[in-house]
């Protein structure tokens, strides 16, 4: 399970005051009061992929996945999870988010059972939780608070929380914003282990293309705003992948930085 | 170490008996009669008569039983309905100007009505006290609500919170770093009308004493008294400070 369909997903935000309020922008084609931020976009998700979305910043990206994880309803279109309609915003589909999303009142621990906090077995409740924070690396730091931790650790914290409770979807948006460079390579590291070891239905969404380019079972490129699909391509690549060692890959980086609009950082 | 210890309780202490210094001096040198300003040491004599007898524990305590009381309604009642009314922005849009137009109208103004409601004795008192803690409550309260950050609403949807779930689980934890000034402050408050409205409805409490000994010319008496609620104020804002050091709330101010 883990299998999402996208129809034709529209979305336009209302300008206010004559002034796109939601992304910085320059000059854009649609009506005077509104912003087409995504423009038809068809997708299919297949069950335990790793879907990189990419694209330039304000493209929409982040529009889109929330729409998919329900927190933002879409102008026209619909997307479709392992049959359902999506409605709103459901614990079978977590949302790992770009700042803390930690509840910062609450401990390691206490923040990991939030997704368990209905199972009456308490013992199997509490198995469960310190079984996940094992996993993430956090054992021993159960009862530490989240501004007692490292940006490294609230990330993997919040990991936990949101695999705890088995999603069938995990969305994460720029997950790594704000670490330094060494934690974002450990931390793509635990994802990729992580999401071989479960097998979940990831998406996750990055401007980091190498990021994208080493992780992700499949990429999409968006374009600019209106967002439309600009590239779709299933990575084959076995991991640990290297720029080096795969040409090919080392060819799609160079094609993926162009589209973009990027020549000389090669 | 020694520093932090010299800073927070001997440079306090020197600060209390400067001021005590100054006023030991205004009453030798001023000439005034000790009827009118009597100085410490006379007020020092006027404590021991009044702690001997037990007059001034009395009514310390009916006055922290009064303020006590208020507060406590006032926070039970403000601070529900400043999370409900920060959360739901109909209700609070509706309800802001009714609010704004109670707020001023000071707990003092309250009295006549408060007296012929309440009748005499601790009822008016409290009612006053619990008036003017409910107001800045409230306010700040829904403030608070408001600037919770939005993303704990939404990790709530999330996880499939209750409504309920997030008033106690969401709402109620986002705001406690920022209520605890606002219940310092309001206490505060509190404390000073519990003296005012002393005055007025009943014949106990730390503002009767005021007024009684007014009416004795005792105004060593009144100095006493004056220093017993300043003592008082000090104590109860300690005690409400210590809620910060409480772990789940400390995040707040990191």
């Amino acid at each position: 399970m883990g299998h999402i369909l996208i129809q034709d997903l529209t979305k336009t935000y209302l300008r206010r005051g004559g002034v796109a309020w939601q992304f910085n922008s320059e000059a854009d084609p649609v009506a005077d009061d509104e912003l087409l931020v995504l423009n038809h976009i068809d997708l299919e998700v297949y069950d335990g992929e790793l879907v990189c979305v990419l694209g330039p910043s304000g493209c929409g990206k982040t529009t889109m996945v929330r729409i998919i994880a329900g927190f933002e309803r879409s102008t026209s279109g619909n997307v479709i999870i392992d049959g359902n309609e999506v409605t709103g915003p459901s614990s079978d589909n977590i949302f790992v988010f770009q700042h803390n999303g930690l509840l910062p009142w609450l401990t390691v621990e206490e923040n990991v059972r939030l997704g368990l906090r209905h199972m009456k077995d308490r013992r199997e409740q509490a198995e469960r939780v310190s079984e996940y924070i094992d996993i993430v690396n956090l054992s021993g730091f159960e009862h530490q608070y989240p501004h007692q931790l490292s940006g490294g650790m609230q990330r993997r914290a919040e990991l936990a929380r949101a695999l705890v409770v088995n999603p069938e979807v995990l969305f994460m948006d720029e997950p790594f914003a704000g670490l330094d460079f060494l934690t974002r390579l450990k931390m793509r590291e635990e994802i990729i282990n992580m999401h071989e070891y479960f097998k979940k239905t990831v998406i996750f969404i990055t401007h980091d293309i190498d990021e994208a380019l080493v992780m992700a079972d499949r990429v999409v490129v968006f374009t600019d705003r209106p967002a439309t699909i600009q590239l779709d391509l299933a990575l084959g690549f076995p991991h640990p992948r290297d720029f080096m060692r795969e040409p090919d890959l080392e060819a799609l980086r160079r094609d993926v930085y162009v589209g973009l609009g990027v020549h000389y950082a090669l | 170490m020694d520093f932090d210890r010299m800073r927070n309780y001997l440079l306090p202490c020197l600060l209390f008996l400067a001021l005590g210094a100054a006023w030991e001096i205004l009453a030798v040198f001023s000439g005034w009669s000790p009827a009118v300003f009597p100085g410490p040491r006379l007020a020092a004599k006027a404590a021991w008569e009044l702690i001997a007898n037990g007059t001034l524990l009395k009514h310390s305590v009916a006055s922290l039983f009064r303020v006590t009381v208020g507060f406590y309604l006032a926070v039970i009642f403000a601070l529900p309905l400043g999370m409900i009314l920060g959360w739901w922005k109909t209700g609070q849009i509706s309800a802001n100007a009714l609010i704004q137009f109670l707020r001023p109208i000071s707990p003092l103004a309250w009295i006549p009505l408060a007296m012929l409601w309440f009748g005499i004795g601790d009822k008016p008192a409290i009612f006053l006290i619990f008036l003017s803690s409910f107001f800045p409550l409230l306010v700040s309260t829904i403030t608070a609500v408001n600037h919770i950050n939005s993303l704990y609403f939404q990790v709530a949807a999330n996880f499939n919170f209750t409504r309920i779930e997030i008033l106690s689980k969401i709402i109620f934890p986002a705001i406690l770093p920022s209520i605890l000034p606002a219940l310092r402050i309001s206490l505060g408050i509190a404390w000073l009308v519990v003296v005012a409205a002393e005055m007025i409805a009943v014949k106990s409490g730390l503002g009767y004493l005021i007024l009684d000994s007014r009416n004795a010319l005792r105004m060593d008496y009144v100095m006493d008294a004056m220093i017993a609620i300043g003592l008082i104020g000090i104590c109860l804002d300690r005690v409400i400070s210590q809620l910060n050091k409480i772990k789940s709330v400390s995040w707040g101010s990191v």
